[in-house]
């Protein structure tokens, strides 16, 4: 019986993927483990392999096809003296990842600054203000795991190790507590480096250089050493990873004194404030996020755009309830405050941004004009940035708030693998406006 | 490749190095800087006695000869850094003992002006880079530093300290990886006392022969009588020739011995009189020196006693300056966070 071959899914984040190359044309004879075609998403290149023997009857999707779903029919196999159309769907093609196309041209930005912008990708605007930085500033460096040859597991650093050789792009080997600590020695020597955590969960083995290390010796040097590091790497929920690669560590790292922590959500953002991260003489804690890389938005042209550390962002005006979020968040509190706009409540939505130090007066000013206020997090709600926003309001805008907020936060639990737990664990848009709607008193 | 085989651990001479030839003069230095760690760490032991010394004070007795050793085939331009049994590297390193002691008594005159305390004090001009609190957290430092130099092709090295309790932990072999893989130029000097707090290195180690630690990583590595100045000064100027030759990292393990406790509130129960008595007695770096300085003629008791004279006083105008220095202004509290921009 003919078998359809469908858009495999190549990461646990992909949704959809463009059909870049056919490597066989229809009537050609295959055997299993034939590469037939090439998958690009924008993390990487895959190659599909047959799962079966056959010919090639039919292509249903043209080479250079984009934004295929996964599980979309892309062929048609046949076996021995069957013809197209009685194809029956079956599983994916066997899918084997093979070193990404290597693209190092990308348009350096060195363009006036004329109040233009482009849209991108959270992934290229932290790639390209990398590379500005580091031909500004020769004692930059990036280091971490897959950040060279592999242009970086989440394809953030496409096209640095071209630029800049391998002595600036270091590929390291899989041991976080040790390379971090010797990102950190660098630092203490006046270097600035980029230590890349592949996720921030493998940081977790690293956190005594981070704190300890890092965040403490400016003090206890008496002011003598400081410390300019930037640790970063996608940091919260991905998707369907389990409990040990999937957590929000924001809370942790904005806990300690000595530390700088950014949490941006457009590309914009991203760019602006690794620049100022990169240029900080203090270890900053850079958390991105994975499912955000791929997001595209308007970037400035201009090659110096820098967003100051320590400002929150009102990205949507609203004068009845205040909602504080930060990185993906931001995404689906201003989803939930669409919805809440057709039912009359207009949601004041501001971006965090920054973590520690926490813009408060942002946070307080905006409280004072909706008398209400909604915290929202991945990460889990015991000790987490709702329960501290809920403190400095308490010390700074309880006469201002008519309610007591709310928190929306990641379920108390490890993350559960099951397609449907996971929906439960991680906040959706609407927890927000349930929890909004709550202090509203409203249903 | 690997450490001598025929070793004899803490023997009077272990390790294939022959003592070398130093300059009259320098031995001279040498030996006064011994003797300036072993009164400072007297001096420090007394004023915690006293109660002018808080927290955790880790004394260097029995142990100056290493650092003494290493630091005198070292340059200005090679960097430093050890964990918290510190006071002796940061005076061989040429910070001033005032400022040392200041910083033990918590004081604003301290190099840390007082917030950092007996396990961290830091020194850009001598290029000492602390003083660590964790457990072989100085090992991948100390390895960024020399990563650092690499970087910057300035010709420096690091040396970078760790005890032996220090040379199980798993940093140490992320950085010994990383240092051969990309052929650092670092010295990795693992004093060897014998005891990690109150364990000794049979009870806590699978193999006690540390300088092997680093064979699988083809590091090279060299155990010396850490109670021999002129032998840790002989095989660490062989070790750097090396490492400046561009052949990548060096472990050389110092056969040595703590006289105190692991730390001012140890009892040191572990362990007999007797054992400390008789390294006291047969091996005492600064004793064996100033032997061979008389034997050979290079000085006599009294000009021994000449010097003895004027570290100690050099000690007590630290003691009274560490007294004397004012505590840390309140306002200390909240500065030295950040880096203001």
């Amino acid at each position: 019986m003919p078998i359809q071959v469908l858009m495999p899914a190549l990461s646990p984040t992909m949704t959809e993927g463009t059909l870049a190359k056919w490597r066989k044309s229809e009537g050609e004879r295959i055997k299993v483990g034939d590469v037939i075609a090439e998958v690009e998403t924008d993390k990487a290149t895959m190659e599909i392999e047959s799962i079966d023997d056959g010919v090639l009857g039919q292509i249903l999707v043209p080479a250079g096809t984009e934004k295929i779903a996964v599980n979309t029919p892309i062929a048609v196999i046949l076996g021995d003296g069957e013809k197209a159309g009685d194809a029956r769907p079956t599983s994916n093609g066997a899918v084997k990842a093979q070193p990404p196309i290597t693209k190092p041209a990308f348009a350096p930005a060195r363009q006036p600054a004329t109040g233009a912008a482009r849209v991108q990708t959270v992934r290229e605007a932290l790639r390209d203000v990398m590379a500005e930085e580091m031909r500004r500033d020769p004692s930059v460096f990036l280091m971490g795991e897959e950040v060279g040859q592999y242009q970086g597991a989440y394809k953030v650093s496409q096209g640095l190790l071209e630029e800049f050789g391998p002595k600036r792009v270091i590929d390291t080997p899989i041991t976080e507590h040790g390379f971090a600590g010797l990102g950190v020695g660098a630092a203490f020597a006046g270097l600035k480096p980029i230590v890349e955590f592949m996720t921030f969960n493998f940081a977790m083995q690293a956190i005594d250089h981070i704190i300890n290390s890092a965040a403490k010796t400016l003090y206890m040097s008496g002011g003598q050493m400081p410390v300019p590091i930037v640790f970063r790497g996608p940091n919260g929920a991905a998707a369907r990873v389990g409990a040990q690669h999937s957590q929000c560590f924001a809370s942790w790292y904005a806990h300690c004194p000595g530390l700088k922590v950014i949490a941006p959500y457009t590309a914009a953002d991203a760019k602006g404030l690794l620049r100022a991260a990169i240029r900080d003489h203090n270890p900053v804690v850079f958390l991105e996020n994975e499912i955000l890389y791929g997001m595209s938005f308007p970037v400035p042209d201009d090659p110096e755009h820098i967003v100051p550390i320590g400002h929150a962002k009102i990205v949507r005006a609203g004068q009845h309830v205040t909602i504080a979020a930060f990185s993906l968040m931001v995404h689906k509190a201003l989803a939930a405050a669409e919805v809440l706009a057709k039912e009359g409540i207009e949601a004041e939505v501001i971006d965090l941004r920054t973590l520690r130090p926490l813009d408060t007066e942002t946070l307080v000013a905006s409280v004072k004009k909706t008398n209400h206020l909604v915290t929202c997090e991945e990460g889990w709600p015991f000790a987490g940035i709702g329960s501290e926003i809920a403190a400095l309001m308490m010390e700074q805008a309880f006469d201002w708030l008519d309610a007591p907020m709310a928190r929306v936060a990641g379920a108390d639990v490890p993350m559960p693998y099951a397609a449907n737990l996971e929906k439960l664990a991680v906040p959706q848009p609407e927890h927000i406006i349930a929890a909004a709607k709550s202090v509203l008193n409203r249903r | 490749m690997a450490a001598s085989s025929a070793r004899k651990p803490h023997a009077d001479k272990s390790g294939g190095s022959k003592p070398g030839h130093a300059p009259a003069d320098e031995l001279i230095r040498l030996y006064r800087m011994m003797l300036l760690i072993r009164r400072f760490e007297e001096k420090a032991g007394q004023l915690y006695g006293m109660g002018r010394i808080g927290g955790f004070c880790h004394l260097y007795i029995g142990q100056e000869a290493v650092v003494v050793g290493v630091q005198a085939a070292l340059t200005p331009k090679d960097s430093v850094i050890t964990a918290y049994r510190d006071h002796g590297h940061m005076l061989a390193c040429g910070m001033e003992p005032k400022g040392v002691m200041a910083e033990l008594t918590g004081r604003s005159g301290g190099y840390s002006r007082g917030k950092g305390g007996s396990m961290h004090m830091f020194s850009r001009e001598k290029n000492f880079y602390g003083g660590h609190g964790i457990v072989g957290a100085s090992v991948p430092l100390g390895t960024g530093l020399a990563f650092a130099h690499q970087y910057r092709g300035d010709g420096g090295l690091c040396a970078a300290y760790m005890g032996d309790g220090a040379a199980n932990q798993g940093q140490v072999y992320e950085s010994f990886n990383m240092a051969s893989l990309w052929k650092l130029p670092v010295l990795y000097v693992i004093e060897n006392n014998r005891y990690g707090m109150g364990t000794s290195i049979e009870r806590a180690s699978a193999r006690t022969d540390f300088a092997g630690r680093g064979h699988s990583f083809g590091i090279p590595g060299e155990a010396v009588d850490g109670m021999d100045l002129l032998a840790v000064r002989t095989a660490t100027l062989s070790a750097v020739a090396a490492i400046r030759a561009g052949q990548g990292p060096r472990i050389l393990e110092m056969m040595t011995y703590r006289y105190r406790g692991h730390s001012m509130s140890d009892p040191a129960k572990y362990r007999s009189k007797e054992e400390v008595d008789k390294v006291r007695g047969e091996r005492d770096p600064i004793e064996g020196l100033k032997h061979r300085l008389v034997e050979q003629g290079t000085s006599d008791e009294a000009r021994i006693k000449d010097l003895d004279g004027e570290v100690r006083a050099l000690v007590n105008a630290a003691a009274e300056f560490a007294q004397a220095s004012p505590e840390p202004d309140p306002a200390e509290l909240a500065t030295d966070i950040l880096v203001a921009a």
